[in-house]
């Protein structure tokens, strides 16, 4: 039985995950696809949908710790719609 | 004690006497920068501002907003030639990463572990490419890329048939590679014929049932093409092929997981697929040969009879198994990417369509045209010189096997379009990772630059005047 707390911190932990890709549109991405996917499964009410909801996620935090900290060894220029961090 | 203070005594002088150092040091390097700069600054005193176009002196038309300000942006340019190539998707290399580690089993070694377990990945992802098209696992040949199946099904069928039939159909508006090896049947003695496009780029199937003749025994339409984005009627094609019984071919580098395609639904019998348009690694493509009723096929490549025989040598499992990835991520996302794609479609085409004297290459009816691919010409531009005001942004005026010349579009020809449109033209492809604020900064950016180079322009200035151009009469030198 998957707590909608667990739900909670699952979602919270994938977008803490997705603002690490050093790639902006991989990073927008992210972003956009994990909102998306928690507001479309908002009204699952089975449990067993959302057991393997909630697995799924799991699966893929585990590829977004991968895939970040690979983005973050390899970066590039940062685009033209990317504001640069200031410099102290 | 007194040694302590002795030694810090000491410690303290030397390293007020290193800074000392470093200090003159420093010194004496901002003098002699400060000489090279001030000479180099007389020296060079005229030059134009690099990067930045810039118009004649004494003109009063200036690009403002050529390039953002770098201190506070960065420079990479925003990708937006979807239709040359994708990136790869995270998860898409995700898959592909324990192939390069852990599994590196030749799938096929049958005698042990190692190749069982790559094998049976590869069949896995061989049933996601299938599923994508609603083929059977065992129609998909991998190849490696769309070019490869291309040049596989245009040569191979004729030439398995060649004592009984010497006639294949395409269109004009194919892509090279198809266009190409039909011209090389043509010097094997085939005879080719080339359907005309109508001005949105659609085929009229009375044409194509005019060209059938009982020699032929191959048509092959494109499903999208890849410079308008224009989708051809397969579903129809492929009714008039079943029932004269001609082999249907379509390539499908373009479409492939893009739009809906049912190989079953419309009776086609081979089709294309690129790996690397579907955001999968590059260097692997497939061909989808159909099995009942039975298409065969001279293989181009022969050898240790993998793939049905039709392409033998070894399989390379990360690359198949990040396609096969690649294709399950498309039909699972489908429905969400097409949404996303066709919102930011509408909003470039609404951006870009409302700078006067610009026109839409392609279809209207939104059934036969793939939002992700616009085509747009700017009259009284050329199309280069716009991509050259464009640094900042990658895209490109057509096909990127034919960018290197200065030719125009031979498809946008094929439309009807005179010379003057087609090398006025622009592609833009947005894909899975394209975001809204580029799309924002790609139509400022672009309204900006057109309006820029049209007032540099003396055609433009006499459209303003209401001269007709084509009334003018050219002087040759």
């Amino acid at each position: 039985m998957t707590t909608s707390k667990q739900i909670l911190v699952l979602y919270k932990q994938l977008l803490e995950k997705a603002y690490k890709f050093d790639n902006y549109n991989f990073r927008e991405f992210a972003k956009r696809k994990v909102t998306d996917s928690f507001k479309a499964n908002k009204g699952l009410s089975d449990s067993e949908a959302i057991t393997n909801f909630y697995n799924q996620g799991i699966l893929d935090l585990a590829m977004l710790t991968r895939q970040t900290t690979i983005s973050q060894m390899y970066t590039f220029e940062k685009l033209v719609v990317e504001p640069l961090k200031r410099q102290r | 004690m007194l040694s302590r203070q002795i030694l810090r005594n000491i410690a303290r002088g030397s390293s007020a006497r290193r800074v000392g150092g470093v200090r003159l040091l420093s010194q004496s390097k901002i003098t002699s920068f400060a000489t090279n700069a001030a000479e180099s600054n007389s020296g060079a005193n005229a030059t134009v501002v690099i990067g930045n176009a810039q118009a004649p002196d004494g003109s009063a038309i200036t690009l403002k907003t050529a390039s953002r300000d770098e201190s506070l942006f960065g420079t990479r340019p925003i990708y937006l030639d979807v239709q040359a190539t994708t990136p790869t998707d995270p998860r898409v290399l995700d898959k592909m990463m324990e192939f390069y580690t852990g599994l590196y089993g030749n799938p096929h070694s049958s005698t042990h572990s190692y190749g069982w377990e790559t094998e049976k990945e590869v069949e896995k992802a061989r049933s996601y490419i299938a599923d994508v098209i609603n083929a059977d696992p065992k129609e998909i040949i991998f190849t490696s890329g769309a070019t490869e199946s291309n040049n596989m099904s245009i040569k191979g069928v004729p030439r398995f048939y060649k004592k009984t039939k010497n006639h294949i159909i395409t269109t004009q508006t194919e892509h090279k590679c198809v266009l190409d090896s039909a011209r090389h049947l043509q010097d094997e003695g085939y005879e080719v014929t080339y359907l005309p496009v109508n001005e949105e780029g659609l085929i009229s199937l009375d044409d194509l049932k005019k060209a059938i003749r009982k020699e032929t025994c191959l048509v092959s339409v494109m499903a999208v093409n890849n410079e308008i984005g224009v989708i051809q009627p397969l579903k129809e094609i492929g009714q008039i092929c079943r029932s004269k019984k001609i082999f249907f071919h379509t390539d499908a580098a373009q479409a492939y997981g893009k739009i809906d395609i049912d190989v079953n639904e419309m009776n086609i019998d081979l089709l294309s697929i690129s790996s690397h348009k579907i955001y999968g690694p590059k260097g692997i493509g497939a061909c989808y040969v159909r099995r009942r009723p039975r298409v065969r096929l001279d293989p181009i490549i022969t050898g240790g009879g993998q793939e049905r025989g039709l392409r033998s040598g070894t399989l390379a499992p990360p690359l198949v198994a990040g396609f096969g990835e690649a294709a399950r991520i498309m039909k699972q996302d489908m429905k969400y990417d097409q949404e996303y794609i066709h919102r930011l479609s509408e909003k470039l085409k609404k951006g870009l369509l409302s700078i006067p004297s610009t026109q839409l290459n392609g279809s209207l009816d939104p059934a036969s045209q793939y939002p992700g691919c616009v085509n747009i010409s700017f009259a009284y531009i050329e199309g280069e010189s716009l991509l050259m005001a464009l640094k900042d942004i990658a895209l490109s005026s057509g096909s990127a096997c034919t960018s290197a010349s200065l030719e125009p579009s031979y498809v946008l020809h094929a439309l009807g379009a005179d010379d003057a449109l087609a090398h006025s033209s622009i592609r833009f492809g947005i894909g899975r990772f394209t975001t809204e604020a580029e799309i924002d900064y790609v139509v400022a950016a672009i309204q900006e630059r057109v309006d820029f180079l049209r007032k540099m322009s003396p055609l433009w200035e006499m459209v303003q005047e209401g001269i007709d151009l084509n009334t003018i009469e050219w002087s040759g030198h």
